[in-house]
């Protein structure tokens, strides 16, 4: 079974970075897919990176990440760009959404400037790859 | 009076700048062709290579530095530290080395080392003054690693030079990369054959001031 954790920005907001980063990777160890509400700053992304890497182990291999983010186009008019930085100035890191999910789980996140798609892998695959070990 | 100052000050600056060796550094994603360029880049300027680059990815697992490689060009001049890192992941599993005949506890090896490379490339993105991202221009460009790396530099304010590697591949798409990353002028090289290398320097000296 695939589980899907939404959280909402306003559940971790007032968390300080580390703790923010602790608690998605927790839920990503618990085999969970998490789709947060906003996106991490790049700093906190590779903060994410540097603690997923402290925790890599036989089980858990890593995280794909992917973020969503409307930002605005090489090609909008000025009008265009205005309404994204004011939405941008008035929303700040909510914009958006971040998908982090065990690499274990998710084989890949394929993005191009118009869709995601995250391509899993079959739950029958992955206990026969275990049962290997 | 004024004048005379501000040539000394001129001078004092320059003296400064000469003394002080700027640290470029190579980043992007394992197999991109960081330790390639870094090659092509000593064996240009200084004669000998830096590091042992590989297909199998995470061949660098440490941070490399080839210290004072000096640039002299049309009149220009450019010192600096170059700092070959490993390259960074979000996830990684010993047994993608076990496709590449490797044995069992090689592999686990590796992984380890590899882990730790990502931390200590990471770690390194503060020191470095200006950086080079390296990245396979066969590949698709949208990964949230290369958009993670670039994405930090530029909050750090740290002037960067966006490189598309192996061109010299029939499935490289240089404008991919340019679609990906706009506001970067992409620099489309092959660092194993050297072409447009030439370009490559120009515009390091542009961004190495």
């Amino acid at each position: 079974m695939l589980t899907l954790q939404f959280i909402p920005r306003a559940e971790v907001e007032h968390l300080p970075s580390s703790s923010r980063i602790r608690r998605l990777l927790a839920l990503v160890k618990e085999d969970k897919i998490v789709l947060l509400e906003g996106r991490l700053s790049p700093t906190e992304e590779t903060e994410l990176i540097q603690r997923t890497m402290e925790d890599v182990s036989k089980d858990f291999k890593g995280i794909e990440l992917c973020t969503i983010y409307p930002g605005s186009s090489h090609n909008d008019n000025l009008i265009s760009k205005l309404r994204h930085s004011l939405i941008g100035f008035l929303l700040g890191d909510r914009q958006g959404l971040t998908v982090i999910g065990p690499a274990t789980i998710i084989k890949e996140i394929r993005r191009d400037p118009n869709k995601v798609q995250v391509i899993t892998e079959s739950i029958r695959r992955r206990k026969r790859r275990n049962s290997r070990r | 009076m004024m004048t005379m100052l501000t040539g000394f000050l001129r001078r004092l600056s320059f003296l400064f700048r000469r003394r002080r060796h700027v640290k470029l550094g190579l980043y992007g994603p394992p197999n991109s062709g960081k330790t390639t360029l870094a090659n092509r880049i000593c064996k240009d300027w200084i004669g000998e290579e830096m590091g042992i680059a590989s297909r199998i990815p995470h061949e660098t697992r440490e941070v490399v530095i080839k210290e004072k490689i000096e640039m002299k060009s049309r009149g220009r001049f450019l010192s600096f530290n170059l700092v070959d890192t490993p390259g960074i992941a979000t996830k990684i599993d010993y047994e993608d080395f076990l496709k590449y005949n490797m044995s069992a506890k090689d592999a686990k090896q590796r992984a380890k080392e590899a882990t730790k490379g990502v931390i200590e490339a990471i770690k390194w993105l503060d020191d470095m003054d200006s950086v080079i991202v390296v990245l396979d221009s066969t590949k698709d460009p949208y990964s949230q690693v290369n958009l993670t790396i670039i994405g930090n530099l530029a909050a750090r304010d740290i002037p960067v030079l966006v490189v598309g590697n192996k061109v010299d591949v029939r499935s490289s798409n240089l404008r991919r990369i340019q679609n990906a990353f706009p506001q970067y002028n992409i620099i489309g090289i092959s660092a194993l054959r050297g072409k447009n290398i030439e370009a490559f320097y120009e515009a390091l000296f542009k961004l190495v001031r």
